[in-house]
C-alpha cells in the first residue's frame, strides 16, 4: 500500500467531486441572471417565476457544492505537508483572496437572491442574481490562479533559509496573477461551465416537452439554455486554443503524451485517433504555424532545438542540474551559519540549477512520462463530448427557430443524453490537465514523491473511505432534491405555460 | 420560498461535517505546532534527503 498513490486517488476524486457541482453553479447563475434581466426589460411575470425555478436548482447544487473544495486543503495540510510548506507563501494569497472576498460575495448574494425576492427592489435582486455568478466567477479565477502556479510557476523565488516558494514584491505577484495558464484555464473552466449549465436547462427542458408538461415554459427556457451553452461552446473552443499553444510552451511533456506523439518534428500531424491524422493540424494548433516545431516524448526526453533556435537540455542533464541544485541547499543550509563564503558559493550554485531542482528527485529520464494512454483517451473524449454537446445545442437553438421541437423528438432525447456527457466531458478536460502533468505537484521544482507528509496508506484511506461514504450520501440527497423539484415543475400558471 | 430552510440546514450540517468531525479528529495538518523554523528545518531535511 502506497501512501502517495493512496494520496492522490484521494486528491484526484475529491477535485472531481467537488467539479460536479461548480460548472453547473457558473453556468446556472447565468442562465438565472439572463431571465430575472428579461424579467426586468420585459416586466413579464413569467420571467420571474421561470428565474424563480431554476433559482430552486442552483440553490440544491449550490448547497450540497459549497465547501466541498475546503477538503481540498484540508488534504493540502494532512496529506501534503512538504509541498504545503514549499508553497504556502505564494498559494495562500490567491486561496485568501477567494474565500474572504470572492467566496463571501457570492454567499452574501445568493442568501439575498435566494431570500430577498418580496424584501428588496427588483433591480436590487437582480444586481444580486448577476453578483452571485459574478462572485462564483471571480472565485474560480483565484482557485485557477494557484492551480496554474502549479503547472507554470511564475513570479516567484525559492528560498533555501525558508525552503519556500515566495513572492518578492507586488510586482511578482502581479505575474503570479497574470500568469497565462492560469489565464486560458480560467477561461476554459468558467465557459465550459456555461456549456453544463446551458444543457442542463436544454435537457430538462427537453424533458417537459417529451413529457407535454409546462410546453411554453419549456421552450422559452430551452431558447436560453441553447444560446447561453453556445456562446460557451464557442468561448470553449478559443480559450482551448490558447491552452495548446500554453502547453505546447510550458508543458511540453503534456501535450505530447495527450498526443501519444512520441517523435516530434516540424508540420506534426493532429491524431484524431489511432490511424487517422490531419497532417499539420498539431503544429498549428500548438504554434499557430504549419511548420512549427512540437517536441515528442523522445524528443523532450533527449533534448531538443525548440522553435526560437535554443537547445532545450535532455531530462538526464535536467537531473544531473537538480542533484546539484539539490547538493547546494544541503551544503548551504549546513553551513550558513559557520562558513559564510562555502555558503553564498552553494547559494549561488543552487540559485544556477534551481530551475531544475525537481528533476534532482527523479530515478530515471522515464520518470517524467505521465501515463500517455490515459491522457490520450481523456483528451480525445473531452474533444468528442463537447464537440456533441455543442452540436445539439445548435440543433436545438435550431429547432426552436424553425418551430420543430414537437416533431423532433430525437433531439429531445439527445439533450437529455447530454447532460452526463457534459459532465464526463468536464472530468476528462481535468484528467488531461493534471494526470498530463505527472509526476509534478509543481512544474520542474517538486514531484509527489516528495511533496507527500510522512504518513502510512492506512492514515489516507481511513479520510478517503469517511470522505467517500458522507459525500456520496450529499450526492445522492442532492440529486434526489433535484429530480423531485424537477418532476413538480415550475411555479407557473397554465396560461402562462 | 419552502426550500430554504431546509437547504439551510444542509448546509449547516455539511458545515458541521466538514469543520467539527473531519477537520477536527481526521484531516490534522502533519505540522500543526511546529514554529515556521522547525518547518523548515524538517522540509529542508526531507527536500535534500529524498534523491
Amino acid at each position: 500500500m502506497d501512501p502517495i498513490i493512496w494520496s492522490r486517488i484521494q486528491f484526484a476524486v475529491t477535485a472531481a467531486y467537488h467539479w460536479l457541482f461548480v460548472p453547473l453553479t457558473l453556468g446556472l447563475a447565468l442562465v438565472m441572471a439572463v431571465m430575472e434581466t428579461l424579467y426586468l426589460v420585459k416586466k413579464d411575470e413569467f420571467w420571474k417565476k421561470a428565474t424563480k425555478f431554476w433559482m430552486k436548482l442552483f440553490a440544491v447544487n449550490f448547497a450540497v457544492g459549497i465547501a466541498t473544495g475546503i477538503i481540498l486543503e484540508f488534504e493540502f495540510g494532512t496529506n501534503w505537508s512538504n509541498y504545503s510548506w514549499m508553497v504556502g507563501d505564494m498559494f495562500g494569497a490567491p486561496l485568501a483572496i477567494e474565500g474572504i472576498l470572492a467566496f463571501f460575495m457570492e454567499a452574501t448574494f445568493f442568501a439575498v437572491m435566494f431570500f430577498g425576492w418580496e424584501k428588496v427592489s427588483p433591480r436590487f435582486h437582480l444586481a444580486s442574481t448577476w453578483l452571485t455568478g459574478i462572485g462564483a466567477t471571480i472565485s474560480a479565477y483565484w482557485i485557477l490562479v494557484a492551480n496554474g502556479w502549479m503547472q507554470n510557476p511564475v513570479g516567484t523565488t525559492f528560498n533555501p533559509d525558508t525552503v519556500r516558494s515566495e513572492m518578492a514584491s507586488v510586482a511578482a505577484f502581479w505575474e503570479v496573477v497574470s500568469n497565462p495558464v492560469a489565464v486560458s484555464k480560467f477561461c476554459h473552466s468558467v465557459t465550459s461551465g456555461w456549456v453544463t449549465g446551458g444543457i442542463f436547462v436544454v435537457g430538462v427542458s427537453a424533458w417537459y416537452l417529451l413529457k407535454n408538461r409546462h410546453v411554453e415554459f419549456a421552450r422559452k427556457s430551452l431558447l436560453i439554455g441553447a444560446i447561453v451553452g453556445l456562446v460557451g461552446s464557442g468561448a470553449v473552443m478559443l480559450s482551448g486554443d490558447s491552452s495548446g499553444v500554453h502547453a505546447a510552451e510550458f508543458q511540453p511533456m503534456k501535450l505530447a503524451a495527450a498526443e501519444g506523439l512520441m517523435d516530434g518534428g516540424r508540420g506534426a500531424a493532429f491524431t484524431i485517433v489511432p490511424g487517422i491524422k490531419i497532417p499539420k493540424m498539431l503544429s498549428i494548433l500548438a504554434t499557430h504555424k504549419a511548420d512549427g516545431f512540437v517536441p515528442g516524448i523522445n524528443d523532450i526526453l533527449n533534448g531538443y532545438i525548440g522553435d526560437d533556435g535554443i537547445r532545450v537540455p535532455s531530462v538526464a542533464e535536467k537531473m544531473e542540474a537538480g542533484r546539484n541544485a539539490l547538493d547546494a541547499l544541503a551544503v548551504y543550509r549546513s553551513l550558513r551559519d559557520t562558513d559564510p563564503v562555502l555558503a553564498d558559493a552553494s547559494r549561488q550554485m543552487l540559485e544556477e540549477n534551481v530551475q531544475y531542482m525537481g528533476y534532482g528527485h527523479l530515478s530515471a529520464p522515464e520518470d517524467v512520462v505521465p501515463p500517455v494512454g490515459v491522457v490520450f483517451w481523456a483528451f480525445r473524449l473531452m474533444i468528442g463530448l463537447g464537440m456533441l454537446v455543442a452540436l445539439v445545442l445548435l440543433l436545438a437553438l435550431i429547432a426552436v427557430w424553425k418551430d420543430k421541437l414537437g416533431s423532433w423528438k430525437w433531439l429531445l432525447w439527445a439533450a437529455i443524453v447530454c447532460i452526463p456527457l457534459a459532465y464526463i466531458c468536464g472530468q476528462c478536460g481535468w484528467i488531461v490537465a493534471e494526470v498530463g502533468r505527472q509526476p509534478w505537484t509543481i512544474q520542474g521544482l517538486l514531484p509527489v514523491n516528495v511533496a507527500i507528509s510522512s504518513l502510512s496508506a492506512g492514515q489516507v484511506m481511513t479520510t478517503f473511505f469517511i470522505f467517500l461514504a458522507v459525500f456520496a450520501l450529499f450526492l445522492t440527497i442532492e440529486i434526489r432534491i433535484l429530480l423531485r423539484a424537477i418532476g413538480k415543475g415550475p411555479d407557473v400558471e397554465p396560461s402562462e405555460a | 420560498m419552502t426550500w430554504g430552510r431546509p437547504l439551510v440546514w444542509l448546509i449547516i450540517l455539511k458545515l458541521f461535517i466538514l469543520f467539527a468531525v473531519l477537520r477536527v479528529f481526521f484531516f490534522k495538518p502533519e505540522m500543526s505546532g511546529m514554529t515556521p523554523e522547525q518547518k523548515s528545518e524538517l522540509v529542508g531535511e526531507r527536500i535534500t534527503n529524498t534523491k
